[in-house]
């Protein structure tokens, strides 16, 4: 790119576009973080690449692989398709915010148990989406494989093997070691 | 991605006016589709107006027993509506044989009726796409269309629609409803999506800068059951190879109310009006179905490497139609 005249680039890099960039802040983990970013920055980026935080893994980049799921304001979300300054003042949880000081969470430590990972690449993705799983069945919400004679209003959705199967599908694992994974939510699930 | 700004308006009207104002804008919803089409440099606005905070979230019943479905409302929380699950249960079975619980969380009404087809040559920006650059062609016609339509296709596209709500809508008998520049009006789902003639860079009939505020449903006709049966390459988490969705009721032993729509085969969710005629009155049998159904699809001119969809749909929409004639019988 052409330089300005006058301008040099060192100079032209520091000049703030107030078109496509914004500062605004987000609640990650609980803590609050106030960024300028570029509007094309992506929450996964946001985390990886101006927070430190690499719990939540680009895999695809484009919705298709969980690897990059988050919790937004509680509820799951692929954070490769959400740009960060749409989700201004939201509350983001990764992996590395579900934990309590040292006491890991439930789903965590039935990973570790179960031993429901190989490359381990998926999983922050898998544990952040149960978490979400586990809450939209506690609010009655219906997945695919609830029985289609269950009515709205009865109560959290039971979760056996098909539902929990169903329900995390959109976290693929390249190592096959979905048996396991869904072993380690069934423990955690009521 | 090209740099672009970005604003967030707080009501309907200031939205319609900033998309008229800058003709290389486009409405943000869940983004589930529009960051992904940005990111491989399909789609390339200069600025995105933030829709999906406006005050379009809810759902309430209509005067008449129908219910009015906010244009921001996420997909999951359509789906676990309870007036949804109880008496449109087509479209919660829709929305749920959609995408994963991630896509779901995000994506919102608006945005799943306007995202855009899967083909993978519209996709990719190094192909020449009729729909993306009008008059460059058509590789799909005969390369890769094995997931491409057998029904209402053109010389120049042969992309389906994808989503699996709106196949359900168009069943429903489901209305949208347009704020735009130069007013509101409302359009028939099933009149909403066009088929692609020869300018299938138009989806659509949603004119520049209109904004999708609600949709509505009628209210469900009595003693009718529904369902949506949608077949994929994979049990979950795929897009339709072949989809349907269907109302009925029966009475005496005969057809009474009777509405069909197919996903997955051609540019706009398919509603079978030929299949629906022979039905009305007809009796609840095995044969008088396939005999409806085949007369819809005679109409189908599949391509090289997906008449196998012909017939996916029809037994899905035959295995409908007798369970639906089934559970009928039992309310
Ligand atoms: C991996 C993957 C798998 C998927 N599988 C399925 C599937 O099996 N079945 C299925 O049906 N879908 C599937 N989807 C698609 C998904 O349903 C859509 O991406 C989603 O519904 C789009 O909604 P959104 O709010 O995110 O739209 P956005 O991406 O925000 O917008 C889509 C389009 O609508 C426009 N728009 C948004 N809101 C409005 C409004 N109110 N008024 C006017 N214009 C508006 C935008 O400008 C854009 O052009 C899948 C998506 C992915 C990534
Ligand atoms: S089928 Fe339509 S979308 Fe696909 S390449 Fe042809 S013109 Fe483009
Ligand atoms: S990285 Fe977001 S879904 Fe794959
Ligand atoms: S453990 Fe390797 S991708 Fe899942």
């Amino acid at each position: 790119m052409a330089a300005t005249p006058g301008i040099t680039d060192a100079e032209e890099a520091h000049v703030p576009n107030p078109v496509d960039r914004s500062t605004f802040t987000l609640y990650v983990n609980g803590t609050e973080r106030t960024l300028t970013l570029d509007h094309r920055t992506t929450v996964l980026d946001a985390l990886r690449e101006h927070l430190g935080l690499t719990g939540a893994k680009k895999g695809c980049d484009h919705g298709q692989c969980g690897a990059c799921t988050v919790l937004v304001d509680g509820r799951r979300a692929n954070s490769c398709l959400l740009l960060a300054v749409a989700q201004e003042d939201a509350h983001i949880t990764t992996v590395e915010g579900l934990a309590e000081g040292d006491r890991l969470h439930p789903l965590q430590r039935a990973f570790l148990e179960r031993d429901a990972l190989q490359c381990g690449y998926c999983t922050p993705g898998q544990i952040c989406s149960a978490v979400g799983m586990l809450r939209e069945a506690e609010d009655g919400f219906p997945s695919h494989a609830t029985p289609r004679t269950a009515l709205a209003g009865e109560g959290p959705a039971p979760l056996g093997a098909d539902e929990i199967r169903e329900r995390m599908s959109g976290n693929l694992c390249r190592c096959g070691a979905y048996p396991r994974i869904v072993d380690a939510i069934e423990d955690v699930a009521p | 991605m090209k740099p672009f700004a970005y604003l967030r308006p707080a009501t309907v009207s200031e939205a319609v006016r900033a998309g008229a104002g800058h003709p290389g804008s486009r409405f943000l919803g869940g983004g589930t589709n529009l960051v992904d089409l940005m990111k491989l440099g399909v789609e390339t606005p200069g600025l995105l107006i933030d829709v999906s905070r406006l005050p379009l979230d809810g759902m309430t019943r209509t005067d008449d027993g129908g219910l009015r479905i906010g244009a921001t409302v996420r997909n999951s929380d359509l789906a676990a509506h309870p007036e949804v699950r109880n008496h449109w249960p087509a479209l919660s079975q829709a929305l749920l044989a959609g995408a994963s619980g991630q896509l779901r969380n995000t994506a919102t009404t608006g945005g799943n009726l306007l995202q855009r087809t899967r083909c993978p040559y519209f996709q990719d920006v190094s192909k020449p796409c009729n729909k993306r650059i009008p008059g460059s062609g058509c590789p799909a016609r005969e390369g890769t269309h094995r997931d491409l339509a057998v029904l209402g296709h053109s010389q120049d596209c042969v992309a389906t629609n994808p989503s699996d709500m709106a196949v359900a809508l168009a069943a429903l008998d489901a209305t949208v409803q347009l704020h735009g520049p130069e007013g509101v009006r409302t359009v028939q789902v099933t009149d909403f999506h066009r088929l692609p003639a020869d300018n299938p860079d138009q989806d659509t009939v949603i004119r520049p800068g209109e904004l999708i505020t609600e949709v509505v449903l009628p209210p469900p006709s009595a003693g009718a059951v529904s369902l949506y049966r949608k077949a994929r390459d994979r049990a979950s988490y795929a897009f339709a190879l072949a989809s349907v969705a269907a109302v009925l009721s029966v009475r005496d032993g005969r057809v009474d109310r009777i509405s069909l729509a197919f996903g997955g085969l051609a540019h706009r969710p398919w509603r079978a009006r030929v299949a629906e005629d022979l039905l009305r009155g007809a009796s609840t049998t095995g044969d008088a179905f396939a005999r409806a159904v085949d007369a819809e699809l005679a109409a189908a001119r599949p391509l090289r490497d997906n008449g196998f969809k012909v017939d996916l749909a029809r037994r899905l929409a035959i295995g409908a139609l007798v369970e639906l004639t089934t559970r009928a019988a039992s309310t």
